[in-house]
């Protein structure tokens, strides 16, 4: 997967509440189908199947114990997203400090600038 | 410091900047909307100029940002006023003149004003999570980051 697919997946997975309850889950140990099934009030085909959509996010992975399989969090795709939204932020940090440059130049009586001339409402 | 920009995701089909500015907020509202001003500092983070800024202040009104990055290549946004109460509120949409990210949005810009000092609140509503996700995702691939998986191919969709 490129990495514009990967957080595709990722947010596909999060985007539903009992997934993100079964992520919640999981942060504080993994856990088989069955007990992931138990708090919620779903059959376990059910449960498996938002496992399957968590699993190929990356979001967790699967012990290979052929009767348990438990299911166990994964913090990649997780630190993915954070890395995303933070360099979102540095675009728009960016802007801003800029802004805050321009706004002191405003306020500064002794610059020529004159960015009031335009008409004022 | 008090001037921490904060980036959040209000609902899925939102994302909402929270900044504060050292300056009144009639002063923060003019840096928005006047051309002359918005052209310095609206320039995102890889050394581009907006050799094109058109603003037609008024509900109905249009305005058209057009950058050029370094190597040539420009993008261009587009959108019309809804709603203008200066210096507090600001409704527009909002539109990319790029195959690649479809689409219009809503924009609406709130400046709260306390101490000489303004709280400048801006939520943009997509009309889709595919398209808000896009959005984030532009900010990653044309933004200084580590993870430039896709860079290439944006750098060359936008040259095209």
């Amino acid at each position: 997967m490129t990495f514009s697919e990967r957080l595709d997946a990722t947010f596909t997975a999060l985007a539903d509440p009992t997934r993100r309850a079964i992520l919640a889950r999981l942060a504080s140990g993994e856990a088989s189908v069955l007990e992931l099934a138990k708090p919620f009030a779903m059959s376990q085909p059910a449960i498996s199947k938002h496992l399957k959509v968590l699993e190929r996010a990356g979001l967790i992975s699967r012990g290979r114990d052929a009767q348990r399989r438990p299911c166990r969090i994964e913090g990649k795709p997780l630190a993915d997203i954070s890395g995303w939204l933070e360099s979102y932020r540095q675009i728009w940090e960016e802007n801003f400090q800029r802004l805050d440059a321009l706004l002191e130049e405003l306020q500064s009586p002794e610059k020529k600038t004159n960015p009031r001339k335009g008409k004022r409402s | 410091m008090t001037k921490t920009l904060t980036v959040t995701t209000p609902s899925d089909r939102e994302i909402a900047l929270t900044r504060v500015f050292d300056a009144p907020r009639a002063l923060v509202f003019d840096a928005l909307t006047k051309p002359e001003l918005v052209k310095r500092w609206m320039l995102g983070n890889m050394g581009a100029t907006m050799p094109v800024c058109e603003i037609d202040l008024r509900v109905g009104g249009a305005y058209r940002y057009v950058w050029r990055s370094p190597d040539g290549s420009e993008m261009a946004m587009t959108g019309t006023y809804r709603e203008i109460a200066r210096p507090e509120r600001l409704v527009n949409t909002q539109r990319f003149e790029a195959a690649w990210l479809p689409g219009e949005f809503v924009l609406t810009t709130t400046l709260v004003e306390s101490g000489g000092k303004t709280t400048f609140t801006c939520t943009t509503l997509y009309d889709s999570r595919e398209t808000r996700d896009k959005i984030l995702r532009s900010g990653m691939e044309s933004g200084a980051s580590a993870s430039y998986d896709r860079l290439a191919d944006v750098l060359a969709e936008l040259r095209r």
